[in-house]
Parts: C-alpha cells; structure tokens; sequence
C-alpha cells in the first residue's frame, strides 16, 4: 500500500514541476508575513503564466541585511518607507520607472511623488496606514484621541496598557507627546522624552506585537498600535476603539521595489503596474487590512472596511498625521541608549 | 639495503601521515564550523559600526568600551554600563533560578523514576520525553493559556469562588519562572535519571542498616553517587537559559530586557553590530567563566567526599 501512496506522491510532483515549467517565468517576492493576498498572487499568476514564490520576513531590519549581502535569489521586496531611501543609497533597488507605467495614473496624488522615493523613480505603494491608539472602551471612557493613555495612563487602565516595542515608532509618539518635531537631536527635548518613558513605563503590562489576540483575550485593555491591527480587533469586539492622538500620529507605507539583482526583471515590473489596478489594489487591501493608496480602488473594497474609521482617516484628525521618516544615525544611536535605558 | 628498523621508521612514518590525512576533513570542518564563525564575530566587535547596520572595515574599540562604560548622553559624563549590568545580571539570576529550580522539582523525579520496575520505569522516562516532540515556542504558548488572566488556572479559581479577580500572573517574573522550569526540567531529568539508574540501592539498604536517618542516607549516600548526573543537568539547564529569549519575550511580555533582547537590539534596531557582537562574546565569556568554577568547585567537593 505504501509504494503506492509515494507513487502518487511522485506523480503528483512531477505533474508540480512540469506545470512550473509551462509557465512563462516566475517571480521571487520578500514581503512581510502575512501581508500577501493569495487570491491576488492567483490572479497574476494566470494572467502573466508566472509562478509566484513568496518569502516572509518580520523586519526591515531583516530584510535590509539579507538582501545587502546578495546573491538571495528575490526579485521584490516591500520595504517601509522609512527604509527606502537606504535602499536606493545603498544600491539595491533597480530603476524600473514606476511612475511611467500605464497604472500609475492611479496612485492617489498624494502618494505619487513622496519624499521617500521622488518622482517614484523605484516603487509602487503596496499599503499605507498611521500608528495611533487602541482603547478597550468597556474599561475606559474618557478621551482617548492622545498619547496620554499611553505616557500619562488614566487610573482605569493603569497596568493594562501595552506598547508595541517599536522602538522609532515609540520615540514618534513620546516626542510629539512632549511637544517635539520626530528625529530631533534637541538634548532637552530628548530628555524629556527619555524621563516620560521611564516614568510611564511601571503603568503598562506588556511590550509586545501579540496585539490582536492579547486585546481580544482582554489581556490588554489599551496599547499602542497599527491601525489594520485596530481593525482586526475591532471587528472582533465593537467595544475596541482605535484614536488618533491630537499630539500628532505617524503615517507610514510600505512600497514595492524591484532589486538590482533580480533575475526576472520583466515579472516584477509587470507585478509593480499589476497591482496599482484598482481592483487588484482592493484585493492587497482585503487581505491586509490597510488602504493602498490608489484611487478607485474603494469601489472594490469589503464592505466593512469602506467607511472603517480605521482605514478612512475622519477630517478632523488629518491636520495631525505626519509621515515618519529614518532619523540620521546619530539620532538613532541616541534613540537606542535611551530604549536601552528604558527596559533595562 | 634499509635495515629492518629503518623499515618500520619509514612505515610508522607514512602511517601517520595517511591517519592525518585522512582526518583532516574532518579537522578542518570542525575548525571552520566551531571556530570560523566565532572568529568573525570577534573581529566584528573591533569594527565601526554602519550607519544602517553592517559594520565599516576600520578599527575601532567602542563596542567593547560601551560593553562596560556607558557615556551619559545628557551631561557626557563617562560611566559603568548599569543598564548593561542590570539586563546581565537579569539573565544570570534567571538562569540560576531556574537551574535550582529545575533540580529541585528533577532531583525527586527522577529518583522516583529510578526506583520503579524496570519495566514501568520505561513509561516515565517516555513521559519526560513528550515535551521534546513539540517545538519550544509552542510548549511556551501552552504554558501561557494556563496562565492567563482567561486561562485555565484564573478560570477554575473563580468558578471555585476562591478568588474574585483573575490573578495576573502572566507577565510577571513568575511567569517566566514557571515557563523557563517547565521548558527546561526535561534536561535536568534525564542526566540525573541516567546517574540514578546506575546506583546500587543496596548501599542505601546498607545505610539504613547502619541505622542512618533519611537525610543522612540522601546526603551521604545517593547524593554523592549521583552527582556527575546533577552536574551535567546543571550545566544543560544553566547554558541555555542564561540566553533564554523565547520563554521570557512570551511570558514575561518582553517590557524588561534579557541578554539575548539586548543583543537582538544591536543587530536590529540599534544598528550596532560591533556592540551587538562584543556583547556575545562577553556572555559566552562569562558562560566559560561559570562553568569552569562550578566543575571545579564540584570536582574538589567530590575529592572530600571520597
């Protein structure tokens, strides 16, 4: 019985590998766990007769290291925006034009020509979203539109509160909470910023990504976190709000580019047009969870993510958004002593 | 003509080049494998570091002053690293926590075991090895549905009336005392267990029959039988958990750093290879340092005992 079942097993690995072979090309992507549309990579593969692989990594860090050292075998990756520049300084990123190709009309204005990638000579928006505040309203009431609960935790939610260990995104938001502009090298300001964070550090559980789980347990009642994230848990409990600090929140995307070693240059840049499609974009968003930056894209979206409060950001709040940008590394050092410091 | 000696000179001779030879793969693989990847980690914590991660081939001994001196980025005062000291310490106190702990609940256990059947003892011995099927992330996950303010434990106290609130123990140094024993207690078993099995018991008869207490007859007799058992555990359970990640990042909810968190930073976020590498080689350092006093200590203790 059992050569049988490891016949078939064969066959059916040929039959694997000679469809492989039928298709015209394929193409190596390195994204983001959990961050890629199976149905979408579907739809490109029948269309183009391209076999797609998938890589996940879980920083930029990560990603950045390994493609630095070469020889990865990936044609895209989907760095942040925070990291692009590197990227192109450093070389990696082939100069594919996005902004010349027939689907670009559809990028939002502005998502178009940001200061990350002018002229979007590399990439194409993969999604976009800000960083703010969730709250479990069954545990608090009050105002919730401020980094406060975070730095300067109400009595309700004292010992619930978890921040996501994000260490650029958190000096974002204690920065503004002191009143500051991100990336600063203003020795009082930082100070400020380094004595907030030791002082509200006793106030909070935790400091960790397991967000969606932890809120929903009700392990936390409050933290810090991506607003996908925020829809998540929302969707999962009505009482989970998300907030957008008055202080001022980040706004970040993460883009897709084609390396300078890719060997199937063509695929990719089919891929980057492939996906600044409306329709295609709204299937990204579906199952990420994030807007994706081009127009049009919202006839196509799920219905519970339309009007979400996450996703479409409410009027009031837009004048406080700010796109986080890489500090210079002599911020960064000062950063990380003062993270150091903070969970010693 | 060679004489006869000169003869088996000259075959002793060629016989020890033909087993160097043909031992030198090997030789030379356990070189580039154990020692090739230490060496570049050595010499990366004398580089600068990259402004995006990566290190610049110049010479610098910053990463190691940092590992020890930390210079106040306030008034620029030059000091002893305390952060660094305290998230070492942090790990070292865990890790010997845990290695006290783990003989404490093992040391029992395995003389449980030892003194079954011999048929039954098979059936613990396979019971300690379940946990080992299953990956560590995962026991640690399984370890946190207990805990857990929804958990298992939290849910039967209040349906027993015991208490009124969840009590929170996720998230607390207990918590990862829990995880790092139950993760760890496995490695503490076996070598004890495996020492155990070989004791003669009836030296223990012969204790009792010398009209020695219990005590006397564990302390006198079985302890010092066992003890290459309790060292090799000590020494399993210590070196692992001194660099402990996954257990005290889950359970302990990762707000104070250990060692590893600490190194993670530099390669990640803190962009400071050369200190992230420094910090490595002063653990490993500091392992050495341990080990070698403790199986000293333990190899002179057993010299009185006799």
């Amino acid at each position: 019985m059992n050569w049988k079942i490891t016949a078939t097993a064969i066959g059916l690995a040929l039959l694997a590998s000679t469809g492989a072979a039928f298709a015209d090309g394929e193409l190596n992507i390195y994204n983001w766990g959990n961050y890629t549309s199976p149905d979408v990579i579907k739809k490109f593969e029948q269309k183009y007769n391209v076999k797609v692989t998938i890589t996940d990594y879980d920083s930029n860090d990560t990603a950045l290291a390994k493609v630095r050292q070469g020889g990865t075998g990936f044609d895209i990756a989907v760095p942040s925006q925070t990291y692009v520049p590197i990227w192109i300084k450093e070389g990696l990123l082939l100069e594919t034009d996005p902004g010349k190709m027939e689907n670009f009309k559809n990028v939002a204005p502005e998502w178009a020509n940001p200061d990350f990638d002018p002229g979007r000579k590399y990439t194409v928006p993969w999604a976009w979203g800000t960083i703010g505040v969730v709250v479990n309203t069954d545990a608090y009431k009050g105002p919730a539109n401020t980094w406060g609960i975070v730095f300067n935790t109400p009595d309700e939610l004292k010992g619930k509160v978890n921040v996501v260990p994000e260490m650029g995104d958190v000096m974002f938001a204690a920065t503004k909470y002191v009143g500051g502009q991100q990336c600063t090298d203003d020795k009082a300001v930082l100070k400020k910023v380094r004595d907030l964070l030791v002082a509200a550090k006793p106030n909070w559980i935790a400091m960790e990504y397991n967000t969606i789980e932890k809120m929903g347990a009700g392990d936390f009642k409050a933290t810090s976190d991506w607003n996908g994230s925020a829809l998540r848990q929302r969707l999962a409990n009505p009482a989970i709000h998300y907030n957008y600090p008055k202080e001022g929140f980040g706004l970040w995307s993460d883009n897709v580019a084609v390396l300078k070693e890719a060997k199937n240059v063509e695929n990719a840049k089919l891929f980057q047009n492939f996906i600044m499609d409306p329709e295609n974009a709204a299937g990204l968003s579906a199952f990420h969870r994030y807007a994706n930056a081009i127009t049009g894209s919202d006839k196509y979206m799920p219905a519970d993510m339309k009007d979400a409060p996450e996703v479409v950001i409410p009027e009031a709040d837009k004048a406080h958004a700010e796109l986080q940008v890489m500090c210079p590394p002599e911020v960064q050092e000062l950063y990380t002593k003062i993270w150091t410091e903070l969970q010693k | 003509m060679a004489t006869a000696e000169q003869v088996a000179k000259e075959a002793e001779r060629r016989d020890v080049r033909t087993r160097w030879l043909l031992s030198a793969p090997a030789l030379i693989i356990i070189f580039l494998a154990a020692t090739g990847p230490l060496l570049i980690v050595l010499v990366y914590s004398l580089l600068t570091p990259g402004a995006y991660g990566d290190v610049k081939w110049q010479f610098s001994p910053e990463a190691w002053l940092s590992v020890f001196m930390e210079r106040d980025i306030f008034d620029d005062t030059l000091s002893l690293a305390a952060a660094h000291v305290t998230i070492f310490w942090r790990s070292i106190k865990l890790a010997i926590v845990t290695t006290i702990a783990t003989l404490a609940l093992g040391f029992p256990t395995a003389y449980f075991m030892a003194t079954r059947s011999e048929k039954t003892r098979d059936i613990w011995l396979f019971l300690i090895t379940i946990p080992f099927w299953t990956n560590l992330l995962i026991r640690t996950f399984a370890v946190l549905q207990i805990i857990r303010n929804e958990g298992i434990i939290n849910t039967i106290l209040i349906k027993l009336g015991i208490v009124s609130a969840p009590v929170q123990i996720l998230f607390t140094d207990t918590a990862i005392l829990i995880g790092m024993a139950y993760v760890y207690l496995p490695l503490m078993v076996l070598p004890i267990y495996a020492s155990m099995e070989k004791l003669d018991f009836r030296l223990v008869e012969a204790g009792y029959d010398l009209y020695a207490s219990r005590f006397q007859v564990l302390r006198r007799i079985i302890f010092p039988l066992v003890r290459p058992g309790v060292i090799a555990g000590s020494i399993l359970v210590f070196i692992p958990a001194i660099g402990a990640y996954v257990t005290p990042s889950v359970l302990g909810g990762g707000k104070n750093m250990m060692l590893s968190n600490l190194i993670e930073l530099q390669f990640g976020q803190g962009r400071n290879w050369p200190l992230g590498s420094a910090l490595s080689i002063t653990v490993m350092i500091i392992v050495m340092v341990a080990l070698l006093a403790y199986v000293r200590n333990a190899g002179r203790a057993e010299v009185r005992h006799g």
